[in-house]
């Protein structure tokens, strides 16, 4: 009884879940420019349109180009926080860390009208760099929580024992810090990565109408009317998604990546 | 000592030059340019004035908010009677299930919220829609478009919320030790018995967590509703939007995010005062 109800819970939850994305990836297939589902003459003439249409592409490419270097920035921040924080106790970093985490937890419209009036104020708004560096501040929760716990997971005992056996400081960060942390270090990457490829409403604000990322440019086309070609850019965006975390379960201990028991 | 200093500064000068001034200054500016006057020529003029926040008192802004909170509190609670289940179910379930029901809950926030919204409008639309299925089940007369609704929005919320309380809830459920329910499994407690009287009260604290993240995310959305609701029900999020942007009224905008923020906030203690008189019976 209990065993029938809980799998039509999570078949019900399944499909919830999915459902949304079926839709998205079927639409991308159809022939017409219409929205049908299931795709009617199934066929790649949207995904051709997309990468022929200088706009589309330049959307896409700005929003890869945002978040890699969001992505890279972010951990730029969190590294050392973290390492101040495990290595020295560094009240300084913990500060900084909390910090981080208060700008996370600000209502996304707060934080858009924040970055508005700051990027205004120095009368650089519409920058790449702008969305950019507004992305790597607000997520930077996300590489200071999977780094902080890789530095959480090192043992003592291994510090202590390369250090008896005469390992010098940047020894022990090459050969039992870095190893440990690489991975937490990439999932923390990803995250950020993934998110600000996704982000709409800091970009859309910070943009001043001068720069399209693809959310931006499918929440424009939305409101103009269908086209399925930003069906194609979701398509994309959820091959990147699928492909970045099943690597990450891959190369790494997905759940214990995200916290769970070992 | 002292180089333990020369190396902390030396670590943490580019991190907190980004984060002060890219965090807690343009917040303080914020709460600056609240008080300015409105100059229609360019930001804000000179000089402080109340202004922009005496323009919030009126009905328009009040619903908005109403509005907010009533779709948080709805997010909030299904997100925890959804998400608490769910991510049990998930704990208890061999490596690689676990690891397939953690990449599909990734995969879908890998997707944007103006996305989801989308295929949640086309989900409900009146042509290929999920009325279709309901006419063909009998359900209901003739297909129609669910769209722009109250129950549509809150759908779409939901969606996007449900991956992050999972991801909230993980760490605490998956290392909860299974012997204490079976304890209790053994001393005759039913599972459901089992569940509430063991499992729920020592995940309090994430599920607090869960539930203040799902106020602040539904609080801040800005895209689901514009997309898959009508005006009436649109939050404050979407007003301060088109303040800004159609506007370009920077103080107002500002004033009312100070607002949105003040509304979260008291909502965010009222639940944590909640959750915390609970633990004390």
């Amino acid at each position: 009884m209990t065993r029938t109800l809980r799998f039509f819970f999570l078949m019900t939850l399944a499909s919830f879940l999915l459902t949304p994305l079926l839709i998205v990836a079927g639409v991308s297939l159809n022939n017409v420019q219409q929205i049908r589902f299931p795709p009617e003459n199934a066929s790649l003439t949207w995904y051709s349109y997309f990468f022929n249409d200088p706009d589309w592409m330049a959307a896409f490419i700005n929003s890869l180009r945002i978040a890699i270097l969001a992505a890279l920035a972010s951990v730029s921040i969190a590294l050392p926080i973290c390492y101040a924080i495990w290595k020295y106790a560094s009240h300084v970093g913990a500060l900084l860390d909390g910090l981080a985490r208060l700008s996370f937890l600000l209502p996304a419209i707060v934080v858009s009208i924040v970055f508005l009036v700051f990027f205004s104020w120095l009368g650089i708004i519409g920058r790449l760099e702008d969305i950019v560096f507004s992305h790597a501040v607000v997520f930077a929760t996300m590489p200071l929580a999977t780094i902080g716990m890789g530095f959480r997971t090192i043992d003592p005992a291994l510090i202590e024992a390369a250090a008896l056996m005469g390992a010098n400081e940047s020894d022990v960060l090459r050969t039992v810090v870095r190893p440990i942390i690489t991975p937490y270090v990439a999932c923390g990457f990803v995250f950020v990565f993934i998110v600000s490829l996704n982000e709409y409403i800091i970009a859309n604000m910070v943009s001043g109408f001068m720069i399209q990322t693809l959310p931006i440019k499918v929440f424009n086309s939305l409101r103009m009317g269908f086209q399925p070609t930003m069906c194609v850019g979701a398509v994309l965006f959820m091959l990147v998604g699928i492909g970045a975390f099943s690597l990450i379960a891959v190369i790494g201990d997905l759940p214990k990546l995200l916290g769970g028991k070992e | 000592m002292k180089t333990s200093w020369l190396k902390q500064s030396a670590l943490l000068a580019w991190p907190g030059f980004l984060l002060i001034s890219l965090a807690a200054f343009p917040f303080l500016l914020l709460l600056r340019i609240s008080l300015a006057p409105y100059d229609p020529a360019g930001l804000w003029a000179e000089g402080f004035t109340l202004s922009a926040y005496r323009a919030l008192v009126q009905p328009e802004v009040f619903g908005a908010i109403l509005n907010g909170i009533e779709l948080s509190a709805s997010v909030a609670a299904a997100s925890l009677i959804l998400g608490f289940p769910l991510t049990y179910f998930i704990t208890r379930m061999r490596r690689r299930a676990q690891i397939l029901w953690l990449i599909l809950l990734l995969t879908t926030l890998t997707l944007s919220d103006v996305l989801i919204a989308f295929a949640w409008q086309v989900m409900l639309s009146k042509k290929i829609g999920l009325s279709n299925i309901l006419v063909m089940l009998g359900i209901m007369a003739e297909p129609m478009s669910l769209t722009p609704s109250r129950g549509a929005v809150l759908s779409c919320l939901i969606y996007l919320m449900l991956p992050f309380s999972v991801l909230t809830l993980y760490p605490s459920l998956s290392r909860l030790d299974n012997s204490l329910v079976e304890a209790a499994r053994t001393m005759g407690a039913s599972p459901f018995k089992a569940f509430f009287s063991v499992i729920v009260p020592m995940a309090r604290a994430p599920a607090t967590m869960t539930v203040l993240l799902a106020i602040i995310f539904t609080m801040g959305a800005y895209a689901p509703p514009i997309v898959l609701g009508a005006p009436k029900q649109w939050p404050l999020a979407v007003l301060i939007g088109s303040t800004a942007q159609a506007g370009h009224d920077l103080p107002r905008a500002a004033a009312m995010a100070v607002l949105l923020m003040l509304a979260t906030a008291t909502i965010a203690l009222f639940t944590l005062l909640l959750t915390g008189r609970k633990k004390r019976l």
